[in-house]
């Protein structure tokens, strides 16, 4: 066995070329936050492997991908778990790059020398949210078709080049045979390949540079004589890197594949929707979770900056993430720097703030409300019963919730009548409001006053 | 064999011609790889797709006063769209000649709205956008009234005309 590695070793030089980068020094007492760039890498392998599975099976013709999706979820062997650990493994691949960024911006390991590893990392994180959304359409039902007309409608925002950019997107006028099969190329080849220069381009940067070392409070970085200082340390006090830091890599690795296979398991994979039919209008798409914050982003935006939240702040953003290596000299510990620790929470807030209010989706009207039963209703007499009736018939309830009854995105009528006088109640429902239509168009006085009369039972 | 290490270079100026011809020809293949390659992903965006009137059912089948639903199907859909070719429009029967046919994409961010009768609006599922049965925005983020679609009557048959996806 050593012989032919030997032998292997002379002809190639990759056996000691990968125990070189194997046993490279690393700082010591690197600890548990250093795991989550590896195991963005694993999930990205995990991705590739349940990827190229998936796509022996998938057919990407607009027209076939949703059968085939069901006879994978439903007929092949393993397809409906592959398809749950596609997603999961997406899911994990989105969040640990989300952890691993903020982590090396919190420890400044993009400083001298790393400014590339960051430039490179930032760009990797752009391409997984490109096949996060790619991927999402290629579970190509309702709400993907509903999706690829969000994107491009968002992206014909854009001055100028909006137009092209969306129809671009749609490949054409509207979402037709063209538009699958460019979102599965893109998805499945382009982004990719450039996923694998780039983690190439990463790993070589790593393994030139070395992992930074846990930053010292008092111990600023100076391009003059950090590596003098970096070298010395690896003498002094280096490890190797296998396996004396790897196994938490593994460790933490094996756990999130194991956490993925459990909830492929378990939960499965998302149902799909409807079939990927444009006239079919009672859909109600929702980006995945990934996006399910910038979903309500778009929703809670005031009107006049919208615009703006679109089209500029991605723009904002990804400079931002650009020009983080500018600053690449001086401390490096977070306890220097408030302002970065206060930037990662205040995304983080802001991402699961929206987050919690995209899953709840308080702006939607609840098509799907009930009429008031009559306990909720009471017995004020005749008028009262046919208010609450046409509370429900016109339209009321979508928006407006009675005892928990009804949508959100209008105040809760409860004990309106508690804090509105009747009046005050008529002129609302005739005139509307910003945020509520004006009813003097869909109702007759005599209607009003029974919806009016009803109102006034709430307090 | 005992020549002087670089003895056996080519002269300078052909060794710069070599340089610059070598570049030259490696630009010239990513061209004509690259070129077509880009021309075919942007195809999109020049090729004028044709309109066509598609008949969505007699005149008779809508009556005045009312918004339903129909589907058509796309100007020139290819073979393998399957049910992506299918597109829908609200169709309001204004009188016994006129139709208006509304895009059922939100002008907020192309979302398809719902026609509600009882409540004689359209709400838009995704960001809660409101318009009146006329179009027109009552509510909401939307920033303008719902695009309409050409519609013609041609021998007892209400027509729409295809059109793009209204893009803001």
């Amino acid at each position: 066995m050593n012989k032919l590695f030997a032998w292997i070793d002379d002809r190639s030089g990759l056996v000691s070329a990968t125990r070189r980068a194997l046993e490279h020094p690393v700082p010591p007492r690197t600890g548990w936050w250093y795991v989550f760039g590896s195991a963005t890498l694993l999930a990205f392998v995990l991705q590739v492997i349940t990827g190229i599975a998936l796509a022996t099976a998938y057919v990407p013709s607009s027209g076939q991908a949703y059968d085939s999706l069901k006879f994978i979820s439903e007929q092949a062997l393993l397809g409906r778990f592959l398809r749950g650990m596609h997603y999961f493994g997406a899911s994990a691949m989105v969040l640990l790059i989300g952890i691993h960024v903020s982590r090396t911006y919190l420890m400044a390991a993009y400083k001298f020398p790393r400014e590339l590893n960051w430039l490179t990392g930032a760009v990797l994180l752009l391409l997984t949210l490109a096949l996060a959304f790619t991927g999402q359409l290629l579970r190509w039902d309702s709400t993907a078709v509903w999706s690829v007309i969000v994107g491009a409608a968002q992206a014909g925002r854009a001055p100028i080049v909006g137009d092209e950019i969306a129809r671009f997107i749609l490949a054409g006028d509207t979402v037709g045979g063209a538009t699958l099969s460019r979102f599965f190329a893109f998805h499945v080849f382009f982004i990719p390949a450039l996923v694998f220069l780039l983690i190439g381009i990463h790993l070589w940067l790593v393994l030139r540079h070395g992992i930074s070392e846990r930053p010292q409070p008092g111990n600023p970085v100076n391009p003059a004589t950090y590596r003098q200082q970096y070298d010395q340390l690896l003498k002094r006090e280096g490890v190797p890197f296998w396996p004396d830091a790897a196994w938490r890599d593994v460790v933490f690795g094996a756990a999130m594949v194991a956490t993925v296979v459990l909830l492929a398991i378990i939960v499965g994979p998302p149902e799909l929707g409807p079939p990927p039919d444009p006239s079919i209008l009672e859909t109600y798409p929702r980006p995945d979770w990934y996006f399910l914050w910038y979903f309500a982003v778009l929703a809670m935006a005031p009107h006049h900056l919208e615009n703006l939240i679109i089209v500029v702040a991605p723009l904002i953003f990804g400079v931002l993430l650009l020009l983080v290596p500018m600053f690449n000299k001086g401390e490096r510990s977070v306890r220097r720097r408030p302002m970065a620790a206060l930037l990662v929470v205040f995304i983080w807030t802001m991402i699961v703030v929206f987050w919690v209010a995209g899953e709840r989706a308080p702006w939607s009207p609840d098509f799907d409300a009930q009429p008031l039963p009559a306990q909720v209703v009471g017995s004020g007499g005749p008028e009262v019963t046919r208010g609450a009736q046409l509370f429900h018939e016109k339209g009321c309830q979508f928006c407006h919730a009675v005892q928990g009854l009804g949508g959100e995105r209008g105040p809760d009528l409860t004990d309106v009548a508690a804090r509105m006088s009747s009046d005050q109640m008529t002129a609302r429902i005739t005139n509307g409001s910003p945020k509520m239509p004006a009813y003097v168009r869909v109702l007759t006085p005599e209607e009003t006053q029974a919806i009016v009369a009803f109102l006034s039972t709430r307090r | 064999m005992n020549s002087a290490p670089g003895s056996n270079l080519q002269p300078p100026d052909r060794r710069r011609f070599l340089t610059r011809l070598s570049i030259a020809l490696s630009a010239a293949v990513g061209a004509v790889l690259g070129v077509p390659v880009i021309g075919f992903l942007l195809a999109p965006l020049t090729r004028k797709q044709p309109r066509e009137w598609r008949p969505v059912g007699p005149v008779d089948q809508f009556r005045v006063g009312e918004t339903v639903s129909v589907r058509f199907e796309d100007a020139s859909p290819l073979p393998w769209a399957g049910v992506t070719a299918r597109t829908a429009a609200w169709l309001r029967r204004e009188d016994e000649s006129r139709f208006t046919a509304y895009s059922v994409h939100c002008t907020h961010l192309g979302c398809p709205v719902r026609w509600v009768p009882d409540a004689q609006l359209f709400l838009c599922p995704c960001h809660g956008g409101v318009y009146y049965a006329d179009g027109s925005v009552s509510a909401g983020p939307p920033p303008k009234a719902l695009p309409t679609y050409p519609v013609r009557v041609r021998g007892g048959q209400v027509e729409i005309e295809t059109s793009p996806i209204p893009i803001a």
